[in-house]
């Protein structure tokens, strides 16, 4: 029970980092975008390989830190994998997105990119083999935290924790503190009357990529830190992040990050009524759900 | 020769029954303007519903209750459709893309039963055995591909024709109407949500029918026969084919699966054997570049839709003619 709760809260931390862009894109360009969550694999592999190649460059640096399984070069590559998804979130959107837009409606989108998601899942696929892979191949050893009831974590889990609600931490001061997050805000409030202010929809929508790709890549390596990296975990996460944006209601940040909590804690609780293969449906339980008593989210306005 | 005969009849009999699942589609995503994430769980539902209708009965296992075939096949047409009413009535009245959530959601949820509720589904292996109509009485197995090929064209000329005259009616044009402005079919008195939901209903139970098809051709479904890839491939065939043209959803659905055929025949005897376990990828990442690239290049497709002529015979002069919409 208390163990799965735990669990539950973690996964949570990483559907909660993996929604907060996904809310953001699908209350702005307004269409459900089905391959973002294969930005969490971009992230995860891209890790894999700047550790790699860090660990090659800078032996100094493959020390673990403290108990944790993560190395110094696996720290600086996750920052480099944040940067390369967000990139690439952007590329994706110049090539195939913004020219869809700029010709057919929003549902031609969800097509799109639904056929995005499979091209890139599959080049990763070609790429890394089908294979589930590691970071280190170490036994992570997990602290007994209490006997009775059962407990067990593993210093990754809590570093994972920590970093995800640093993160989230940031992106707050950001929103509430910063002349960009105030623009940001607006624009998501109102697109018109923030243009009417002087504020560029086109740079907004673009930060909105970096920032969604960045939190989707640090959301992926804290993944596949604590479980292991395959071809298939961004499409195992399209549904868990969709989940927590409509738990939230479409647009809101902090929504997306409770909604994620939400959605990884039940899908944690429900393991003790329902086998595990059952449970990559929980979020689609929860959505059905949702809909059925308060269809806009906790936090979401009515869009019609 | 006769090799050759029973394998075009192959061929043509497993892209007819996908023709019918994209018609399906055509009429919720190319009509109505409703986007199914999911089209495999309805196809599958039709699938599984024909099979523990009319399969054989088995110990330890639900279902088997070999009812006549058509029987079987028209409850597992009901049980797509009562599949599609439940998630219609909950999304139907949101925005635009809940649907698509929400089936995509029921796809997952639909394999997920598939491969774990045993005593239903058999789990991984499947469920054997399926009585395929008629075949004690024709004996042969050539002559029975062949009398199973007219059976799916019959199927499909019945769908086909049906679509087509709906399309032109004035149901068809409500639909357009309210794909193309909600607002101004709601104003004319339309209820769209109602509407919206028989479109999707009717379309998925098209696609039952073209699983319960798929289960008595193959007399055998598992969870493998139902991947995710079958929503993209049927997807892709109303994109090339062309939305909102039924003859193009036809058109699209054989050049699809023979591209979809040659390239998995090509992979498999010409890529070098260390890349063999990933011709499935490059099968799947053609698909995807094939729906982006129509999306982004030709919209429409290789048949776009018509614009559609009604003959008013009462109250207008004869022969006068009302273009109702105009897409090019």
């Amino acid at each position: 029970m208390i163990q799965n709760l735990a669990d539950g809260v973690l996964t949570g931390s990483i559907i909660s980092l993996g929604a907060i862009g996904l809310t953001l894109i699908m209350h702005m360009l307004r269409f459900a975008n089905f391959s973002y969550a294969e930005l969490l694999g971009i992230g995860a592999y891209t890790a894999l390989v700047f550790d790699k190649l860090l660990a090659v460059l800078f032996p100094a640096l493959t020390g673990k830190i403290g108990s944790l399984t993560l190395t110094g070069t696996l720290a600086l590559s996750v920052l480099l994998a944040m940067v390369v998804a967000g990139a690439s979130a952007v590329v994706i959107d110049a090539l195939v997105f913004k020219r869809i837009r700029a010709k057919a409606d929003a549902l031609s989108m969800v097509f799109a990119s639904f056929g995005v998601a499979l091209i890139l899942r599959n080049v990763i696929t070609l790429m890394f083999g089908q294979k589930a892979q590691l970071y280190s191949n170490d036994i992570a050893f997990a602290i007994v935290v209490s006997r009775d009831p059962l407990l067990l974590i593993k210093p990754d889990q809590v570093f994972v924790l920590v970093a995800a609600l640093v993160l989230m931490g940031g992106l707050h001061l950001v929103l509430t503190r910063t002349t960009f997050g105030f623009a940001l805000r607006a624009v998501a409030e109102n697109p018109v009357l923030a243009q009417v202010s002087g504020v560029r929809l086109s740079r907004i929508v673009t930060s909105i990529w970096l920032i969604g790709g960045a939190l989707s890549a640090a959301a992926g390596v804290f993944y596949a830190l604590t479980n292991h990296l395959s071809p298939a975990m961004g499409h195992n996460f399209v549904l868990p992040v969709f989940a927590a944006t409509i738990v939230g209601g479409i647009g809101s940040v902090y929504g997306a990050v409770l909604g994620g909590f939400i959605v990884g804690i039940a899908s944690g609780l429900a393991l003790l009524v329902l086998p595990s293969g059952y449970i990559p449906a929980m979020p689609f339980l929860i959505i059905l759900f949702v809909l059925m008593l308060r269809p806009h989210g906790l936090f979401g306005e009515d869009q019609g | 020769m006769i090799g050759l005969i029973s394998y075009l009849a192959f061929f043509a009999t497993m892209a007819g029954i996908l023709a019918i699942a994209v018609l399906g589609l055509n009429l919720q995503w190319g009509q109505t303007g409703l986007f199914n994430g999911g089209v495999v769980a309805f196809f599958g539902a039709g699938a599984y519903g024909t099979m523990l209708l009319g399969g054989p009965p088995e110990p330890g296992q639900f279902g088997g209750f070999a009812l006549p075939y058509v029987v079987a096949l028209f409850g597992g047409i009901l049980i797509a459709g009562v599949v599609a009413w439940i998630v219609g009535l909950l999304t139907l009245r949101l925005r635009h893309d809940y649907l698509a959530i929400a089936t995509f959601g029921v796809a997952v949820a639909f394999e997920n039963v598939t491969r774990n509720a045993d005593w239903l589904t058999g789990g991984a292996r499947g469920l054997r055995g399926f009585p395929r109509p008629l075949e004690a009485a024709i004996g042969d197995t050539f002559l029975y591909g062949l009398f199973f090929l007219g059976l799916v064209l019959a199927v499909l000329l019945v769908v086909y024709l049906g679509l087509e005259r709906l399309v032109t009616s004035p149901y068809g044009r409500v639909l357009r109407a309210i794909r193309e402005d909600e607002v101004s079919a709601r104003s004319v008195g339309k209820n769209p949500t109602r509407l919206r939901l028989e479109a999707f209903v009717i379309g998925s139970m098209i696609m039952g029918a073209a699983g319960g098809l798929y289960v008595s051709f193959y007399a055998f479904v598992s969870p493998q026969d139902l991947a995710p890839i079958l929503t993209f491939q049927i997807w892709a065939m109303l994109i090339v084919g062309g939305a909102g043209n039924n003859r193009g959803a036809i058109l699209g659905a054989f050049l699809i699966w023979g591209a979809w055929t040659l390239s998995g025949f090509t992979l498999s005897r010409f890529a070098p054997d260390a890349m063999q376990l990933y011709t499935g990828s490059i099968q799947y990442i053609l698909i995807g570049v094939v729906i982006v690239g129509m999306l982004m290049w030709r919209p429409q497709g290789l048949l776009p839709e018509r614009v559609t002529k009604t003959i008013h015979q009462k109250g207008a002069k004869k022969g006068s003619v009302i273009i109702n919409k105009e897409v090019i």
